[in-house]
Order: C-alpha cells, then sequence, then structure tokens
C-alpha cells in the first residue's frame, strides 16, 4: 500500500514539477483557454440575452474541462515519447493501473485548476450571476462525468502507443469528433441528422444537459439577477447515464490500453521513434 | 556453485514491417542467440549497430516481447513475470532519457518513488553516487538541459544505481562521453562490481572498455553471437594481435566510420 502510495505520488510530482518548469506555456495556454471561452461567451452578452450567455458560458466551461482532463492523459503517452522517457516509465515495476490512475489524477487536479481560473475570468467578463445556480449538485455531475472522461482518455492514449506518427493526430480528431456532436454551443437539434445519434454515446452531452438545467437554463424564475437552478433530482436520467459510462469506460479503457501495450511490445513499437 | 543471473536460449526476435503496397518485410534483429551471465560478473556484448544488441537489452528490460526462446532474469523468466524483473534491473541507454527541463535531483526523486522507494534515502544515495562519479552536488539542482551529455549520462548512471539493483543493463553507456567523463565511468563500475557483487550487461562499441571491464564478451552479428569467451580466449580463437582485430575476423563486419567517432569523442 506504502508503495502504490508513492508510484502514485510519483506523478503527481512528475506533473508539478513540469508544470512548475514550463510555467510560461502553462500561462499562455490557461490566457487562450480565458480568450477561446470568452469569445464564445460573448456572444450571449452581445445579443443581450442572458439565458443564452448562461448556455454558452456552462458549454464553454465544461468543454474546457473535459476536454483538458481528456487530453492531458490521452497525450501522456506521446509526451513522454517526445521527451525520450517512454521505455523508462514502461520498464519501471509499477502496474500499469496504478500508472495510469496517476496520470489522471494529476490530469484531474490541473483540469479543475484551468477550469476554475476560466470560470473567475467568464463570471467577470460576461458580469453573469451565479447566485441560485445548484453549485454543488454541478460539482457532483462534473465529478461522476470526470470518470467517463479519464476512461476516453484512457482509449484515446493507445493511439500514440501504436503510431509515434499518427497517434497524436488520432487523439485530436477523436476529442474534435466530441466537440461537434455533444450540444457544446448549440442544440444537438440543429446538427445534420444523421449526425444526431452519435451525441447519445458522448458523456459531454449528458454532462451540459444536466449542469445547464442546474445553472437554470430554461427554468421558469431564473432572471438575469438571480438563477433558479433545479434540484439535483431533475437530473437523475443524466447522472445515471454519466455513472454508467464512468463504470463502463474506465475499466474498459485499461482493459484496451494493455491490449495494445502487450502489441506494442511484441511489435517493437515502445521505442522512442517508434 | 555461481547462480546464473541471466539465461538467454535460443532467442528469437523479427520484426515485420508491411510496405505500401502490402509486401511485408522480415529483419531478424535476434537468431537464435543463447548466452548465459553468472551471478556478479560483467558480461559484453559486441556488434555493430543493427546487430541486435538494443533488441535484446530491451528483451531483458520487459520492453520488448520475443517471438521465441527462454529468458531468466535471477530465476524469473519473461515475459511471465515482467514485474518481479522490474524490481530487479536498472538500465542506462545510450540517450540520456530524461525530462530535460527538470533538474537532476526532480529526475532522480521522480525515479526512486516511481519504484517505491523513499525520496529522503533515494537522494542520499544519488548524491553519493554523483560525487564518486566526479560530479559537484551543486549540479544537482540545474535542469538537465543545461548540462553536457557526460553529465547527463552521468546522472543516467545514478539513476540505474540510486535503486540499487542487482542487475545493471548498460547500453553503450560511455558513448559521447569524453575521454575523462568516459573514465569515470568505467572506474566507478570497477568499483561497484568489486563492492556490490552487481551483475553487469554491458553492450559497447569500446574494444578497450570491453576489455577493461568485461569477464567475458559476446560477438553479435546480424543478430547471431557468432563467438563468446574472455578477451583471451577470442583473441586465441581469431588469431588475432587485439579485440579489434578478433572482432572483425569471427565477425567479418568493421565498426562504421560513425561508430569508431562515437568512441573516439
Amino acid at each position: 500500500m506504502e508503495t502504490t502510495m508513492r508510484q502514485t505520488w510519483a506523478f503527481l510530482f512528475r506533473g508539478y514539477h513540469l508544470t512548475r518548469r514550463y510555467i510560461g506555456w502553462v500561462i499562455v495556454f490557461n490566457f487562450y483557454a480565458i480568450v477561446t471561452s470568452a469569445t464564445v461567451a460573448l456572444i450571449g452578452v452581445a445579443a443581450g440575452n442572458y439565458q443564452l450567455t448562461i448556455t454558452l458560458v456552462v458549454g464553454a466551461l465544461l468543454w474546457n474541462y473535459m476536454s483538458s482532463l481528456y487530453n492531458e492523459i490521452a497525450m501522456s503517452i506521446a509526451y513522454e515519447r517526445w521527451e525520450g522517457t517512454l521505455e523508462y516509465t514502461f520498464m519501471a515495476p509499477v502496474s500499469r493501473l496504478v500508472h495510469l490512475l496517476g496520470v489522471s489524477l494529476y490530469s484531474l487536479i490541473n483540469s479543475v485548476i484551468t477550469t476554475l481560473i476560466v470560470l473567475v475570468a467568464l463570471v467577470f467578463l460576461t458580469n453573469l450571476t451565479l447566485r441560485g445556480a445548484n453549485l454543488p449538485g454541478v460539482l457532483i455531475i462534473v465529478a461522476v462525468s470526470s470518470l467517463a472522461f479519464v476512461g476516453l482518455g484512457l482509449i484515446a492514449a493507445v493511439f500514440p502507443v501504436m503510431s509515434a506518427e499518427r497517434g497524436a493526430e488520432a487523439t485530436h480528431i477523436f476529442q474534435g469528433s466530441l466537440l461537434l456532436v455533444s450540444g457544446v454551443y448549440y442544440p444537438i437539434e440543429v446538427l445534420p441528422r444523421w449526425l444526431q445519434p452519435l451525441s447519445a454515446i458522448s458523456p459531454a452531452t449528458y454532462t451540459l444537459a444536466a449542469c445547464r438545467k442546474l445553472f437554470g437554463v430554461g427554468m421558469s424564475g431564473s432572471t438575469s439577477e438571480h438563477l433558479s437552478g433545479a434540484p439535483l433530482s431533475a437530473v437523475t436520467h443524466e447522472l445515471f447515464v454519466l455513472a454508467l459510462m464512468g463504470a463502463v469506460l474506465m475499466p474498459f479503457g485499461l482493459w484496451v490500453f494493455l491490449k495494445v501495450e502487450a502489441w506494442a511490445k511484441r511489435a517493437g513499437k515502445l521505442k522512442r521513434t517508434g | 556453485m555461481e547462480r546464473t543471473a541471466i539465461h538467454v536460449r535460443n532467442l528469437r526476435k523479427c520484426f515485420r514491417k508491411r510496405s505500401r503496397f502490402r509486401k511485408v518485410s522480415e529483419l531478424w534483429a535476434l537468431d537464435d542467440v543463447s548466452f548465459s551471465v553468472a551471478e556478479g560478473e560483467t558480461y559484453g556484448l559486441l556488434g555493430p549497430n543493427g546487430s541486435g544488441k538494443s533488441s535484446l537489452i530491451r528483451i531483458l528490460s520487459t520492453l520488448l516481447i520475443a517471438d521465441t526462446g527462454e529468458v531468466e532474469m535471477l530465476g524469473h523468466a519473461l515475459p511471465a513475470e515482467q514485474q518481479q524483473v522490474r524490481r530487479i534491473i536498472g538500465r542506462v541507454s545510450v540517450d540520456a532519457a530524461f525530462y530535460k527541463k527538470l533538474s537532476a535531483r526532480e529526475n532522480l526523486l521522480y525515479t526512486a518513488l516511481l519504484y517505491g522507494q523513499k525520496a529522503r534515502d533515494a537522494e542520499i544515495r544519488a548524491i553519493e553516487i554523483l560525487e564518486e562519479l566526479g560530479m559537484e552536488n551543486t549540479k544537482f539542482s540545474t535542469p538537465l538541459e543545461e548540462m553536457s551529455r557526460g553529465m547527463q549520462q552521468k546522472i543516467s548512471i545514478a539513476r540505474a544505481l540510486v535503486l540499487n539493483p542487482p542487475l545493471l543493463l548498460l547500453d553503450e553507456p560511455t558513448t559521447g562521453l569524453d575521454p575523462k567523463s568516459r573514465r569515470d565511468v568505467q572506474t566507478f563500475l570497477e568499483k561497484l562490481k568489486e563492492r556490490e557483487g552487481t551483475t553487469i550487461l554491458l553492450t559497447t562499441h569500446d574494444m578497450a572498455e570491453a576489455e577493461r571491464l568485461c569477464a567475458r564478451i559476446g560477438f553479435l552479428a546480424h543478430g547471431k553471437l557468432v563467438a563468446e569467451g574472455t578477451p583471451g580466449e577470442l583473441k586465441l580463437q581469431a588469431n588475432a594481435i587485439d579485440l579489434d582485430d578478433a572482432f572483425i575476423k569471427l565477425t567479418g563486419e568493421e565498426l562504421s566510420d560513425e561508430e569508431l567517432v562515437a568512441v573516439e569523442e
């Protein structure tokens, strides 16, 4: 148990010091996250429509969190390849479960911090009030949906294992597809009919739908001065689906990763240049 | 009776590559390689680039799975007992694989934690090893990207040794080092062997290094172990005046100009 705790701490230790050393880039990425989120949210402000503003703020904020979480995990193998440390990590006597959970835990912490920074910036830039929103309910939904996104990240992390050249590209295509079909900035109904069924298999769809209700979007009684966030009982369907997705995607993601790792070891794909 | 630390028998590894027109080409990285290394022995593997040295080291490091053959590391069979083998080996590769932005201290502490060791104990041991390798501990907090190749490689060796493994896999550890750094590393390895009885498998292009450090040497060429023995036995077998000559006669290969330059640097 002590060994497992130290090994998990190793990934947090590594992540913290790398963030510290690359702080310039961290600032740039956070600035970019704030700017891209604000440019979307300000569409609602320009329209003079606070419901639209909240819808877009929720979309920008949650997409920022979910994509950050997914991306950090999915790209963890690609980063190690670029650094040349992939073989040393895979050679260490740490179980793949602990390895991936350690990486996921750091990604989670990093994503929460980034999202909080973006939230503060958005509230400041849009003069949005959060009074009346069911923030504890939002935290529960985000926590449960995180499991599903960690699972998706684990699945996507195999792409850089399979191909040094194409792997990172594939993770971004996957991420982009989730952005398109999940109703981040527009209702799913505006998508072409043949794309709409795909939204049902994206965890982001349910996360966004639930959080919008909890923020009071579309709720009678919500005003620009005071929101009327829905109770948690109003989002039990989304909560159930997200919990189910997390329960399936996390172990499935780990299973896929282990299978691909075994293949990569037979094919000699763990070298720095693949 | 000496215990066997590394046991390799009939090892084969083929890499298959599919071309644009679906044609599959095969490259036999290792072709029926067999050898053993006794506990506490330093065994050298010499061969030109592409001879299979790195593939062999990667198999022993649990990073590559052989197609056929037996591999046992201190009684643990691969690939079935990968986790057990990972606990007993340390590896130094030709490219110092570090997080370049992190300092030596941060890299070494990360490795220690990854292997389940206490950070404080690892830090003390790492400083002792680096001082023995002729490195000032003022450099401990400098980002690795600001260090010379020689210093980076010393940190790489310290990383492998801070774990105190009974088995060391050294893949061209002194390639690209200046003469003083190379000598520091070689002297350190000799003392390590005397003090700790560590079993060492060393791949190198440097014949003088092989002759100095290794009790026995194997010559690899085109994935095959073409000759094996003490430096004296190999010279006798080839009727050669030195190990360079023995290598060329027994393998039919010369080290390339690039490999010779790497040794001389």
